[in-house]
């Protein structure tokens, strides 16, 4: 396992890719812009023409970029850490599909159109998904990661059939729909991220309290309880946090699947199994990824963009199909 | 010769030098899933916008009438009937192998990505070539079998190992259904709307021609499967027992993955993926049947019965008429939910 000022120096080293990122996203696009023209429109706002693209345009998406990759990646890290599974995605709890169905509902039938009314429909379908997963998952002994697993699997590809089913029968929805389902992180204003902050800023205080005790519940129920882990507590916690951070992140984005699988894995080879350290990683690298991506996306078609969600999930495919050919999935 | 007591019930057929032992309960059982599905079977022709009593259905079928009675029932409502019978049945054969294959219940050509992979070579053929029917239909097939051959070269590691075989399938499907996602983003609306329509599943349109070539092919798939089912039950035992008695695994293992994504792809390629009585169909016929494994007949049967009454809903009972995969993904979903919920219960 890396000495702590190994993975202190790792901590920094990724938090100057993340900046250099973030400047870069800034940056490139369709027409390449000068530094100095980033700075004034930063700094000195005045009505260029490259200046409005920068601030109407790239600077929202590079901040919804980084909200969006922080919550799925830490969601990813608590999920794992929670079911133990290594190959468990946010996804897996039907909280993708729980929100797309609630804003499928709120923009096909109840014609809410505007972006800052149905976003909360998708954060309370992935709250409710999540509980529902979580009740329909319990046993009489107690809450068991598999059967809630198992739970959300069902339960997204039930409410995955009735958003398609709502969709079908309502062209409207369905046309405004699919840039959403694609999961992107384009055409989201700045507004719509400000509402859903404060949510993952609790979130973020959740996961590092709740890191402690899945420590101990990595070594198993039994063990961690013997050491004083209050189990019951520790997953209604995590589970809160968990859906706070993929539901706001899938209100904002859309679906963006894979972002929450790679990156806790990267963030045990790189920190050990210690949660906190892979919490802190995760926080960092997801962004990276998500930025990298969507980077990679505005140029591979150009001028046509390929949608974040697309690129992760070409990039994320052949890790999990890496993680399962080799002998030993990371251990958890 | 002294009969071996199971401890249940069993019914020998004896002819000459061949004899058949068969448990009563999967014998009684098949019968009244066969009866059950004459029955939705009649019921769903003599229902639509024209309703006709079962006589008229009956004497309609033997030849007994002529003039509009013949033509809603024989050449409207039978084929669309005969596409539900025979893919369903197709469906569930093709779940039943792919779950005893891979030992595992929730193991499923359409989770393992063959469905995504006809969709999108479907979705290419409807977007980039504007390509008529039975270019889609060959779009489809060749997506299919392009994404199980990825899946199982991708999850060959010294031998093919089922649950390596599911999560690659896993990675694999959600790839290619990103990426279906954008081909309908980047098209026109009603390109879009067409392309999703199929992609739902639905035996709208469905004349006999495309039923008797899809039935033929499904026909010689079952056949080739009940040739493969003595190694398939072997190979329930594990590799190692299979081989100990004779069986050549890898070859079986193969030629049933080739006919059980084969089965699937006929049926998506004719009318795109009907979700969820692959999954479904095997494990009710378990229960049903009270089987140790899976069983093929009453997977078939159950497969047949689910499907035409997923069709029959979608038709008749639904608000508007909905592609009938809508419909098994929601019924067969909400089963699938029960079932893991107390196999769950039951093993943790």
């Amino acid at each position: 396992m890396p000495g702590p000022r190994r993975r202190l120096l790792g901590l920094v080293a990724a938090l100057l890719v993340l900046l250099a990122l973030l400047v870069l996203s800034v940056m490139i696009g369709s027409t390449a812009i000068r530094p100095s023209v980033v700075w004034d429109a930063l700094f000195h706002p005045s009505a260029d023409i490259d200046q409005f693209a920068i601030r109407d345009y790239r600077l929202p998406r590079t901040v919804v970029g980084l909200v969006v990759g922080v919550a799925l990646g830490l969601s990813g890290a608590l999920i794992q850490a929670l079911t133990r599974n290594p190959l468990a995605d946010p996804g897996i709890l039907g909280v993708h599909a729980g929100a797309s169905f609630a804003v499928t509902v709120a923009v096909g039938v109840l014609g809410v159109r505007d972006i800052r009314g149905y976003m909360w429909f998708a954060f309370a379908g992935a709250l409710i998904v999540t509980l529902m997963a979580l009740a329909l998952g319990s046993t009489r002994h107690g809450r068991s990661p598999v059967a809630m697993v198992l739970a959300g699997v069902c339960v997204g590809a039930v409410l995955g059939g009735a958003r398609e089913a709502l969709q079908l029968t309502n062209p409207d929805a369905f046309d405004a729909m699919r840039s959403w389902n694609a999961g992107s992180i384009v055409g989201r204003p700045l507004d719509l991220v400000w509402p859903i902050l404060p949510f993952l800023v609790v979130a973020l205080v959740l996961a590092l309290a709740v890191s402690g005790p899945l420590n101990a519940m990595a070594l198993g129920d039994e063990l961690a309880a013997a050491q004083g882990v209050r189990l019951a507590h520790t997953r209604v916690l995590a589970i809160i946090a968990l859906t706070l951070l993929a539901g706001g992140a899938t209100a904002i984005a859309g679906p963006i699947s894979f972002v929450g699988l790679m990156v806790p894995h990267v963030a045990r080879w790189i920190a050990g199994p210690h949660q906190r350290w892979i919490f802190a990683y995760s926080v960092l690298l997801a962004p990276i990824l998500l930025l990298a991506s969507d980077i990679l996306g505005r140029f591979v078609m150009h001028p046509r963009e390929i949608p974040v969600g697309v690129v992760t999930a070409f990039v994320g495919a052949p890790v999990l199909i890496a993680l399962v050919r080799r002998k030993k999935a990371s251990g958890l | 010769m002294s009969t071996v007591n199971f401890g249940r019930r069993v019914l020998v057929l004896r002819r000459g030098r061949i004899a058949v032992r068969l448990d009563w309960r999967p014998v009684v059982v098949c019968a009244v899933l066969a009866l059950a599905v004459v029955g939705l079977a009649v019921l769903a022709l003599m229902t639509g916008s024209y309703q006709l009593g079962p006589g008229q259905v009956v004497s309609a079928l033997t030849g007994g009438e002529t003039g509009l009675v013949h033509d809603i029932v024989v050449e409207w409502r039978l084929p669309r009937v005969v596409a539900a019978l025979v893919f369903g049945a197709a469906l569930g054969v093709s779940g039943a192998v792919f779950q005893s294959m891979l030992r595992n219940p929730l193991a499923d050509p359409g989770v393992i990505g063959f469905s995504q992979g006809s969709y999108t070579g479907a979705l290419l053929v409807i977007l980039v070539v504007n390509g008529a029917y039975w270019q889609l239909v060959g779009g489809a097939l060749a997506g299919g079998m392009a994404t199980a051959l990825t899946v199982y070269v991708l999850a060959y590691r010294r031998g093919v190992q089922g649950f390596r075989l599911i999560v690659v399938g896993i990675g694999v499907s959600a790839t290619l259904g990103s990426l279906n996602t954008w081909l309908i983003l980047e098209a026109e609306r009603e390109q879009a709307m067409a392309a999703a329509a199929w992609g739902a599943g639905s035996l709208n349109g469905v004349s006999w021609n495309q039923v008797v070539i899809g039935g033929i092919c499904i026909v010689v798939l079952l056949l080739s499967t009940a040739v493969l089912s003595r190694s398939m039950r072997q190979m329930e035992l594990g590799d190692d027992t299979a081989a100990s008695q004779g069986v050549r695994v890898s070859p079986a293992r193969l030629g049933l993955v080739v006919v059980g994504v084969a089965l699937t792809a006929t049926v998506t390629a004719a009318s795109g993926p009907i979700a969820f009585i692959s999954l479904v169909a095997p494990q009710i016929a378990r229960r049903l049947a009270r089987t140790a494994g899976i069983t093929l007949v009453p997977a078939a049967l159950v497969g047949a019965l689910l499907c035409l009454a997923a069709d029959y809903i979608a038709q008749h009972i639904a608000p508007t008429p909905l592609p009938v995969g809508i419909i098994t993904v929601i019924l067969g979903g909400g089963y699938l939910g029960r079932l893991l919920f107390t196999e769950a219960r039951r093993r943790l």
